[in-house]
């Protein structure tokens, strides 16, 4: 068997790559649109339902709209860091995707995996680099500006980010040292199998605290409601992205709703068995379909929360963060490791 | 890529970081400057490493990363609370020992 | 015909250098933070470059997403006040600190041209992944490993007293 050519490989790359941000970008604007839509269903009102069958064009029109909007920079802005913001912040909502398997890596074309854009040792410490570069966007937006409300949102959601970092980080630590790897792929094969013959062997069933921490921690990551102090409307017009218009504010916002995408494949990949599901192991195929299911119910369960919860204050904010989560955190990862000490079947790890 | 390149590399970054301590007078950009030197020596390590093939190197840089972690964090401490008690950070203006 | 190693070689170091460059001669504090963000993020390309992917990741976590971000956060919150006083006190500070700065590069380069390194060994295939260099950390560095956890823990007290103190003085001056 030759070594495949190396242009069918980089072309089979570059075509995954570019198939992921179409999905990635079609997701996003069906994902605002499932907000608005389930947003009015809590709060009993109908929603956007004018354009299009159901509202479904709404997407659209919001995107033309934004499209025509003044190309403005605020008065003694920093120029460069001004443009600079918002292309970051979106740049790196893709980038944290590549590592995130969405299929078995079995499906190969060229040698290549298919579903999933790389593959690189260092696994989901990659998600986490890039969500800290990540940072620098909102911080930048909020600075550059030159305005106060956009400085007192970049301040304090850089504080937000640094506090949830950590807990996040932890938390993840426990999925780690169970499947003994770093690589998401092997973890979600780890977790192939049922418990007692039905209950599929997930790490939720396994690590329900660290499962929560994750799901608190990522919330306050997204700059989801509760959480969502950076930018609380009433007290600071719209945070960082107040003296943002146009494509510049849209890329803010594709940028976030791609951070929450992100963050359910995260969570799904590491506590939902990622891609695995019924009939999987006869059809690869339908892989991506049971993982497209679970962010879905990830996106549903954030969009659900932002319905039900009000806002908390910033000193609860931190006091959630460093007092509960960082504790919990370490608490949970304390038992893990005497556990998979204990019983080095359960861990993955020599 | 032979080592000579990434040690040269690394000694015009060390340089850089030093001109900017002695040359600047902003504490915070002194700051950043003696990150830079200590990221240089980092450089220069993981390239003994990859030379020698032996990852030591490396378990070196990461001590550097967490003295480097606990330096900051006493030091940007020590900064807010001089800006607190006189109102600036040029480090020409903060010439007496008593606070 | 350059390789491809050698084409991202020189693509890193050229970034590095220049935002080294650019980051000591801003006027604002935080041009100088987002200058030296580039310089990691090269530096982090070059450890890759040098089969040290687990130690390039920890750069970005760490230096990316920690220090530079507290570094960020203390010059947003000094504000407009950050900059440098017109004058400086010590005469010829600026060609002093030139001179002196080349003379150590000069130095550093002498040193490393009249010295013979030898022939690259060929790395193991598992080079600078997280297991070869977590093996090498707790079976070789597990005393000074702890002894970097005594010294964080103490960096963090001392920063706690640090902040804590300068409140009570605020709170004494409000009364």
């Amino acid at each position: 068997m030759g070594s495949p050519p190396i242009l069918a490989v980089l072309a089979v790359i570059v075509a995954k790559a570019l198939v992921v941000i179409v999905v990635l970008l079609t997701a996003f604007a069906y994902m605002t649109w499932l907000e608005r839509r389930l947003i009015s269903r809590f709060q009993v009102r109908i929603g956007p339902n004018r354009v299009g069958p159901f509202g479904l064009m709404q997407p659209l029109a919001d995107g033309i709209k934004l499209f025509f909007k003044e190309d403005f920079v605020p008065a003694g802005a920093d120029k460069v860091l001004y443009y600079l913001a918002p292309g970051l912040a979106m740049v790196t909502a893709f980038t944290a995707f590549a590592v995130i398997p969405f299929g078995p890596p079995d499906v190969q074309l060229f040698g290549v995996p298919l579903f999933q854009i790389s593959n690189p040792n260092a696994g989901i410490l990659f998600v986490l680099a890039v969500t800290s570069i990540g940072i620098y966007g909102i911080i930048l937006g909020g600075w550059s500006s030159n305005s106060k409300y956009s400085l007192l949102g970049a301040l304090r959601s850089s504080a937000q980010l640094i506090s949830y970092e950590l807990g996040v980080g932890l938390a993840i630590v426990g999925v780690v040292l169970l499947a003994g790897t770093l690589q998401l792929p092997e973890i979600v094969k780890e977790q192939s199998g049922f418990f007692f013959g039905f209950l599929p062997r997930w790490n939720i069933f396994v690590q329900p605290l660290g499962f929560l921490l994750l799901l608190i921690g990522a919330t306050a990551e997204t700059n989801r409601p509760p959480f969502d102090l950076p930018e609380s409307e009433q007290e600071l017009v719209a945070g960082f992205h107040t003296e943002y218009g146009g494509m510049k504010f849209a890329a803010f916002f594709v940028a976030e709703y791609v951070n929450v995408i992100t963050a359910s494949g995260v969570a799904t990949t590491l506590f939902l068995g990622g891609w695995q599901g019924p009939f999987v192991d006869q059809f690869p195929i339908l892989g991506p379909l049971w993982f497209v299911v679970k962010i879905f119910a990830f996106a549903f369960f954030f969009i659900w929360i932002r319905a039900t919860l009000p806002r908390i204050r910033y000193d609860q904010l931190m006091d959630v963060g460093w007092k509960l989560l960082v504790p919990l955190a370490l608490l949970n990862l304390a038992i893990t490791s005497v556990i998979v000490l204990i019983w080095p079947s359960l861990g993955g790890g020599s | 890529m032979p080592i000579e390149n990434y040690l040269i590399l690394s000694g015009i970054l060390f340089s850089i970081g030093a001109l900017g301590v002695l040359m600047r007078r902003n504490a915070l950009i002194i700051f950043m400057s003696i990150e830079l030197m200590l990221n240089a020596v980092n450089l220069s390590f993981i390239g003994f490493a990859r030379q020698l093939g032996d990852p030591t190197g490396q378990v070196i840089v990461f001590f550097v990363l967490v003295v480097a972690a606990a330096e900051v964090v006493v030091g940007l401490a020590i900064i807010v609370n001089i800006f607190r008690a006189k109102d600036t950070v040029d480090i020409d203006d903060i010439d007496v020992l008593r606070g | 015909m350059p390789t491809l190693n050698q084409i991202i070689f020189w693509f890193f170091a050229f970034t590095a250098v220049a935002s080294g460059i650019v980051m000591i001669t801003r006027q604002k504090p935080m041009q100088s933070a987002i200058a030296f963000l580039v310089t990691l993020l090269s530096l982090a390309g070059l450890y890759l470059l040098l089969d040290a992917q687990f130690v390039a990741i920890l750069q970005i976590i760490i230096y990316a997403g920690a220090i530079l971000v507290l570094i960020l956060f203390v010059i947003m919150l000094l504000h407009s006040h950050s900059g440098e006083g017109s004058t400086s006190k010590v005469p010829l500070q600026r060609p002093v600190a030139i001179l002196l700065s080349l003379i150590l590069f000069g130095g550093s380069i002498y040193l490393f041209a009249s010295t013979d390194f030898g022939v690259a060994s060929t790395p193991p295939s598992d080079m600078g992944t997280a297991q070869n260099v977590g093996h090498t950390l707790f079976d070789k560095f597990i005393l000074p490993f702890e002894v970097a956890s005594i010294l964080l823990l103490t960096g963090l007290i001392g920063a706690v007293v640090l902040a804590k103190r300068e409140r009570e003085d605020s709170s004494n001056d409000a009364h």
